[in-house]
């Protein structure tokens, strides 16, 4: 079992025949990953990866059967790919690019939710079910089977907590990179009852940062909802007010948002928290073998 | 991208949003032809800088006749500001903007962000105008009203008349005013890609005006490409050097005060990287995210922004090779070495794809500084150690 995406689940790649999103698409086929087609505007009929490409969305929706986007167009033309995404049908929306206007992103969520289309991302590294289904552009490899749920705002605090699980001779069920921007999609209280509900997954590892209060939704939830254990590291304890840590969405403004307030807002909901992130896999090891 | 109150000012003007009139100047000379422009007999001599609070730190100043505005100007141009947004080093003026004074009946705060939560801007006033609105937000928070504007419909009828009733005006003809600059503010937030504007104070004059009498604005860097008016407004001079020329190369850089150099991969990475230096009771000297392309060059460009800083001591580079394998990294790190003179301790940490082939290279290559960690634990370590000398 995993959460929102297996080895059935039917793919396909807007931006597909671009360096970007070729390079990617052959990496997620490699690692078995369903991918039935792909759409960029003007190469209908051709051929790319050995899977069929397609002029819009619709006509990939209504010739493959896909149900996931793996989006890879430039930031400019993201709200766009989305809402037609949205528009098509499809059912999980997860969206790659960095540098999304945030204006785009605000109208493009509004459009998908309005369709009920999920969304994950923008600016995230995707998500990957174990040894199942990779839709993104993290390391497949460092991803190896096992119980633990993880969900991040960071892609490389995701390779390095799911490699400090595996380390610790765990393994991962399913993997969400959220993304750090302002705004975003599926966040922590929406994946938190995916996991709480999935037979396999026996832990979940939640990776935050400064900026927002995605957390403090989070551990509100989390001390109501969540029985399975939680292990969470939030980033930028050492970040300065009032400047930008690469993601856009990393800011701490005035005394909002700070990594401090995170930390204490979940350890009062019971949630296991790690002051370095090194410990991380020590912590999910210790937890589970109790 | 932040831009100066004169510039707000310009937005504001070409959207009808009232202020007083004012004139940019760069040398005193200016500040007189300027204030003999708009003429009157009292004027507003305002350091441009882009940090608030300029006021109290002597930033902002009456004139009372053409010679206090030339020596005001002379004053204020050249000096130093600080302010509790400028940090102890302060900010040096370049430009005053001339302003004709204004009679201030009472002082009002309007400003508009995103609101994350609600994933829409809100608009957020209060009568607490001239003070540190995170102040009136933190002891008094009942005293801030907001709004928050669905952008399919935009602004309504119904959201100016929850801030006009929230804050207490009542005569329906200021009500009016009050709703149409309220209107107005939201279109230039709308139609900028702004990230945040704040006025502060918002005034309504002894007649029953509102006028903008400062005006703050940072608008969506992801946005500026199709907005090359805001784009050509940019003060170079505002920003960090290091952080300008990092950004050149790729690379997000912020300085800090410590003395641990970091070098990372990734944005959350980076920042956990500081923290698990702090933990093991060290002190980082910046953040650093090299991206996703952490080759010999970039790397070589982040150990020359590094090194630049002379509190560093030692250097911790921290990569998680996932795409790009770590033995690429490793040969990188190598040839930067080579590029760059690195005369502090190097802690080299890569993990992922290739680390054992990494660790192996970087072990037989044996140059002199770089010394070879396990994990981020024994990074972090290693690297807190070595800036205390004890490696």
């Amino acid at each position: 079992m995993s959460i929102l995406v297996n080895k059935d689940t039917k793919v396909i790649v807007q931006g597909f025949t671009g360096k970007e999103g070729s390079f990617h698409a052959e990496q997620c086929i490699n690692y078995g990953t369903n991918i039935v087609g792909g759409v960029t505007p003007n190469k209908g009929g051709q051929e790319h990866l050995g899977r069929p490409v397609f002029n819009t969305v619709k006509d990939a929706v209504d010739n493959t059967g896909a149900t996931v986007s793996m989006i890879f167009v430039p930031p400019a033309f993201v709200a766009d790919a989305v809402m037609e995404a949205a528009d098509a049908g499809i059912e999980l929306a997860v969206i790659i690019t960095e540098g999304a206007p945030v204006r785009d992103m605000m109208f493009a969520k509004m459009y998908a939710t309005k369709k009920g289309m999920k969304t994950i991302g923008p600016n995230c590294p995707g998500i990957i079910t174990a040894e199942e289904c990779k839709i993104g552009i993290m390391p497949g490899n460092i991803f190896k089977k096992g119980n633990v749920g993880l969900i991040s705002k960071s892609g490389t605090l995701t390779y390095e907590a799911s490699n400090q699980v595996v380390k610790e001779g765990l393994g991962i069920t399913t993997a969400v990179g959220i993304g750090g921007d302002p705004i975003i999609g599926l966040s922590y209280k929406q994946l938190l009852p995916m996991f709480e509900a999935d037979p396999e997954t026996e832990a979940i590892v939640m990776i935050g940062e400064i900026g927002g209060d995605l957390e403090i939704q989070a551990a509100e939830y989390i001390k109501e909802n969540i029985k399975k254990p939680v292990i969470a590291f939030i980033a930028g304890q050492t970040a300065p007010k009032g400047k930008r840590m690469g993601h856009a969405g990393a800011i701490v403004s005035g005394s909002a948002g700070t990594a401090k307030e995170k930390m204490e807002a979940l350890e009062k909901a019971g949630v296991h928290v790690v002051v370095s992130p090194a410990d991380i896999g020590k912590k999910v090891a210790e937890v589970l073998k109790k | 991208m932040n831009v100066h109150e004169y510039q707000a000012k310009q937005i504001f003007q070409e959207y009808g949003v009232p202020t007083p009139r004012g004139i940019v100047a760069n040398t005193p000379d200016e500040a007189v032809k300027a204030a003999e422009e708009l003429g009157g007999n009292i004027w507003v001599v305002k350091a441009q800088i882009h940090a608030g609070g300029r006021g109290l730190g002597g930033g902002v100043k009456l004139a009372k006749s053409l010679d206090e505005v030339k020596q005001l100007a002379s004053e204020i141009l050249g000096m130093t500001l600080v302010t509790h947004q400028t940090g102890p080093e302060g900010k040096l003026v370049q430009k005053v903007y001339i302003e004709e004074g204004a009679d201030i009946k009472d002082e009002l705060y309007l400003g508009i962000v995103l609101d994350r939560a609600k994933e829409m801007p809100v608009i957020m006033a209060s009568t607490e105008g001239g003070m540190e609105i995170e102040k009136v937000a933190e002891e008094t928070p009942e005293k801030i009203i907001k709004v928050a504007v669905d952008p399919t419909i935009g602004f309504q009828g119904f959201h100016g008349r929850e801030l006009v009733f929230g804050l207490g005006i009542t005569d329906k003809n200021e009500q009016k005013k009050f709703i149409d600059f309220a209107s107005k503010l939201f279109k230039i937030y709308m139609d900028k890609d702004v990230e945040l504007i704040e006025i502060n104070p918002l005034i309504k004059t002894g007649e029953g005006e509102f006028l903008a009498l400062d005006g703050k604005m940072g608008f969506d860097d992801s946005a500026l490409y199709r907005h090359p008016e805001i784009e050509a407004m940019r003060d170079i001079s505002e920003e960090d050097p290091d952080e300008r020329e990092a950004a050149k190369y790729g690379l997000s850089y912020v300085a800090l005060d410590g003395e641990i150099g970091c070098m990372v991969n990734g944005a959350g990475l980076a920042m956990g990287t500081m923290d698990a230096i702090n933990y093991m009771g060290g002190t980082p000297a910046n953040f650093l995210d090299v991206g996703g392309k952490a080759n010999a060059e970039t790397v070589a460009k982040g150990f020359e922004i590094i090194l630049k800083n002379p509190k560093v001591k030692a250097i911790f580079v921290n990569i998680f090779g996932g795409i790009v394998r770590c033995d690429r990294i490793a040969n990188g790190i190598l040839e930067a070495t080579k590029m760059v003179d690195v005369n502090v301790p190097v802690i080299v940490r890569l993990d992922g794809t290739n680390a054992e082939e990494a660790a192996e290279i970087l072990k037989n290559a044996q140059i002199k500084n770089v010394i070879p960690a396990e994990d981020l634990a024994d990074g972090a370590a290693k690297a807190v150690a070595a800036a205390k000398g004890e490696l």
